[in-house]
């Protein structure tokens, strides 16, 4: 794979006690593309997303992440919070976790809570009214509305996120992690419980953010409509080890990720074919 | 039961299952009072045991409970949360509504014109001050519990470094009210700080239990520090608060001579009225202007979700330790206004009994909400005061109110969430979908 790499995953390893969940993993993720990584439920996709966004400490590996300007933060040494504030990683959740008490407005002004600290002058020059705090507040008030246009939710800025249909939560949800103007957005299977025509909705989104704002994206995804659509590159996971990668058509006519997709492991395809041959 | 026939209307839920929850209710007060009430026992003039049965007041008893049981279960089905609106015509909703919006400023303005309406009324101003501290002590605990939904059970530990650092500085170096004030305050935050170091990573139960124990840990070192705090004797001759140095007392430099009208100890009185109205309101500015700055929304956003805050790059510790700070600084605040108005103070006064009693202001009152919980601070303590002629019954009245407002209002009084920003109208958020945090 040439090009910038944005995120070099090298020989990963994730163990919980004598539970292997990933093994020797090596993939990368080009800057400005979609990265999408696919496999079977139970292949360690959502662990390999836990280790890359500090919700796991990896057993064994290195997780790189090279900003636009070529510095490169050691992911696996940082903890979560530090991943999304330092190393501008924002992620989504596979089950939504946005704060349903509060507005979709407030939803995204969370989102960009250090940028408002700092402002704030950690609180004290918020408290008594500081100018340069309103204006950044305004300017928050701009990205979060500019935020909601994008996603098609304006008119429900001032409605509680937990009163939104599935799909508007999912749209908020990846809108929320914009608001932190990350590097690279790693969502957790966006598409999940979406019709048909808000899974085109969404892809058209996510080629937005990648075509408009050039932000690299790296997605776990079952639906292979919005995969195969939109990806740039595709790793294909099974029980922890990378069987296959590659762009989608290649891996699309790969015998292996066939197999593990059809549930035959590797051995029993091989010993199909040598039984035939 | 006996005629389902005339009833085919009403739901299959309907009286069979009624009666049915009253009789097993009625039941389980049998086995409960048929020893506590039903059987008297009592060491006879010479020792041995006398008993008597008493299976009138039992029978009594029982039936209440039966009574009762069928009451609260229609009070649940008619007025309660669901069925609210269905039964309140339009018009006194919109009454309601309107009540709402203009509650707040006429219950400041009514608590500013207290000691003019009550001059001459030293109980009612007394326990105006009284209801004003919980008032305050419910505002500070709100940042903890209310906002960032941390459950605090020691708070009082908070409210007992404020008054004792107010009672030693004053006593020991002679340090004015206004310079140990903020002393008083500061003080609590490092508590506060303290206290949130090890306990960061406790969620719910366990988080609830340590805030307790080291509750109780303040109040056994005030107990057996005997050097520093005189141990069980607590601290007095704690000096009276001064007008800016001005002593409000009978001396010919007292504020009422300087003025050159007649003194009276009522001046005094009025002057800690409005000095914790003041501080009060400090506490409340403060919280309304913290839940608009990033703070106070991160700590909103933590009780709703912590994970997602850590995904957004939110530092959970520090987050959660300026929100122990902060409501432990009000505390402080608060126990230095106790010291100096009371001038005597002992570990008696900071039991778990006045942290259970804060909590249950800002749970009573609707987790976050400030007017809620200064409505129930009102209801809690002065309603005590109010019910002071039933004696004994007292409790029983107290209790069973507060029974009932927990079924009419599971979230209390004021249950809604106000937005903190909004773009074209702020609308109220309904508690159902507004989480009470992990712990």
């Amino acid at each position: 794979m040439s090009g910038d790499k944005i995120l070099s995953v090298d020989r990963l390893a994730m163990r919980f006690g004598g539970i292997v969940a990933v093994q020797d993993l090596s993939f990368a993720a080009e800057r400005k593309k979609i990265t999408a990584l696919i496999g079977p439920n139970g292949a360690g996709k959502t662990t390999v997303f836990n280790c890359i966004t500090g919700f796991y400490k990896p057993s064994g590996g290195a997780i790189r992440l090279t900003h636009d300007g070529g510095r490169t933060i050691a992911l696996e040494r940082l903890n979560d919070f530090r991943i999304a504030k330092q190393a501008k990683v924002a992620r989504t959740f596979q089950n939504i976790r946005l704060f349903p008490g509060m507005t979709a407005l407030e939803n995204l002004m969370v989102a960009q809570h250090n940028a408002l600290m700092r402002a704030s002058g950690f609180t004290f020059l918020g408290l008594i009214g500081a100018p340069g705090y309103r204006d950044a507040e305004k300017r928050a008030i701009d990205l979060a509305t500019d935020w909601l246009k994008r996603v098609n939710l304006l008119d429900r800025a001032d409605d509680a996120a937990g009163n939104f249909a599935y799909g508007d939560q999912r749209r908020l949800e990846i809108a929320r992690a914009m608001c932190t103007e990350p590097a690279l957005l790693c969502l957790d299977e966006p598409a999940a419980g979406l019709n048909a025509r808000e899974s085109a909705a969404l892809s058209e989104l996510l080629l937005s953010i990648r075509d408009e704002l050039g932000t690299s994206i790296l997605l776990i995804e079952h639906d292979m409509s919005v995969v195969m659509e939109i990806s740039d590159h595709i790793v294909v996971m099974d029980h922890g080890v990378k069987i296959a990668e590659g762009t989608p058509r290649e891996v699309r006519d790969d015998p292996k990720v066939i197999a593990a997709y059809l549930g035959a492991d590797e051995e029993e395809a091989a010993a199909v074919m040598e039984g035939g041959s | 039961m006996t005629a389902p026939s005339t009833n085919t209307a009403k739901p299959a839920t309907g009286i069979p299952a009624l009666l049915k929850t009253a009789f097993i209710n009625a039941l389980i007060a049998l086995v409960l009072f048929s020893l506590m009430i039903g059987i008297r026992t009592e060491a006879g003039s010479s020792g041995q045991l006398t008993y008597w049965t008493r299976f009138g007041d039992l029978a009594s008893i029982v039936a209440a409970v039966f009574g009762g049981s069928i009451v609260i279960e229609l009070l649940r089905q008619w007025i309660g949360p669901t069925g609210a609106e269905k039964l309140v015509p339009p018009a006194v909703q919109s009454g309601i509504s309107f009540i709402g919006r203009y509650l707040a400023p006429a219950l400041l303005i009514f608590t500013l014109l207290v000691p003019v309406i009550f001059y001459n009324q030293r109980y009612i101003l007394d326990l105006a001050i009284l209801v004003l501290t919980y008032v305050m002590l419910g505002w500070g605990l709100n940042v903890v519990v209310g906002l960032a939904g941390l459950l605090d059970l020691g708070y009082v530990a908070f409210y007992a470094v404020g008054a004792y650092s107010y009672g030693l500085l004053a006593t020991n170096f002679g340090w004015s009210f206004w310079i140990c004030l903020p002393l008083a305050g500061i003080l609590a935050a490092f508590w506060g700080v303290l206290l949130g170091f090890p306990v960061l990573r406790l969620r719910g139960d366990y988080l609830a239990i340590v805030t307790l124990a080291f509750g109780e840990i303040i109040r056994l070192v005030i107990i057996n520090w005997q050097d520093l705090t005189g141990g069980p004797n607590g601290v007095s001759g704690i000096p009276r608060p001064t007008f800016f140095g001005i002593p409000l007392d009978n001396s010919d430099d007292g504020l009422a001579a300087r003025l050159g009208i007649e003194y009276s100890p009522t001046h005094r009185i009025v002057f800690l009225f409005y000095l914790i109205l003041a501080l009060a309101l400090l506490t409340n500015w403060a919280t309304i202007r913290l839940r608009r700055l990033p703070i106070g929304r991160a700590w909103e956003a933590l009780r709703e979700d912590e994970v997602a805050c850590r995904a957004l790059g939110i530092n959970t510790t520090t987050t959660k330790l300026t929100a122990f700070a902060t409501g432990a600084m009000f505390g402080g605040f608060a126990g230095a206004f106790f010291a100096t108005r009371q001038g005597f103070i002992s570990p008696e006064s900071f039991t778990f009994q006045e942290s259970a009693l804060v909590l249950a202001i800002v749970v009573l009152g609707g987790m976050g909400s400030q007017l809620g919980v200064a409505l129930s601070a009102l209801a809690m303590i002065g309603g005590f005061e109010l019910f002071r002629g039933l004696e004994g019954y007292r409790m029983l009245v107290f209790g069973m109110a507060m029974v009932l407002i927990m079924i009419w209002r599971p979230r209390g009084l004021i249950g809604h969430r106000a937005p903190t920003v909004y773009l074209t109208k702020a609308k109220a958020i309904s508690s159902d979908l507004v989480k009470e945090g992990h712990g």
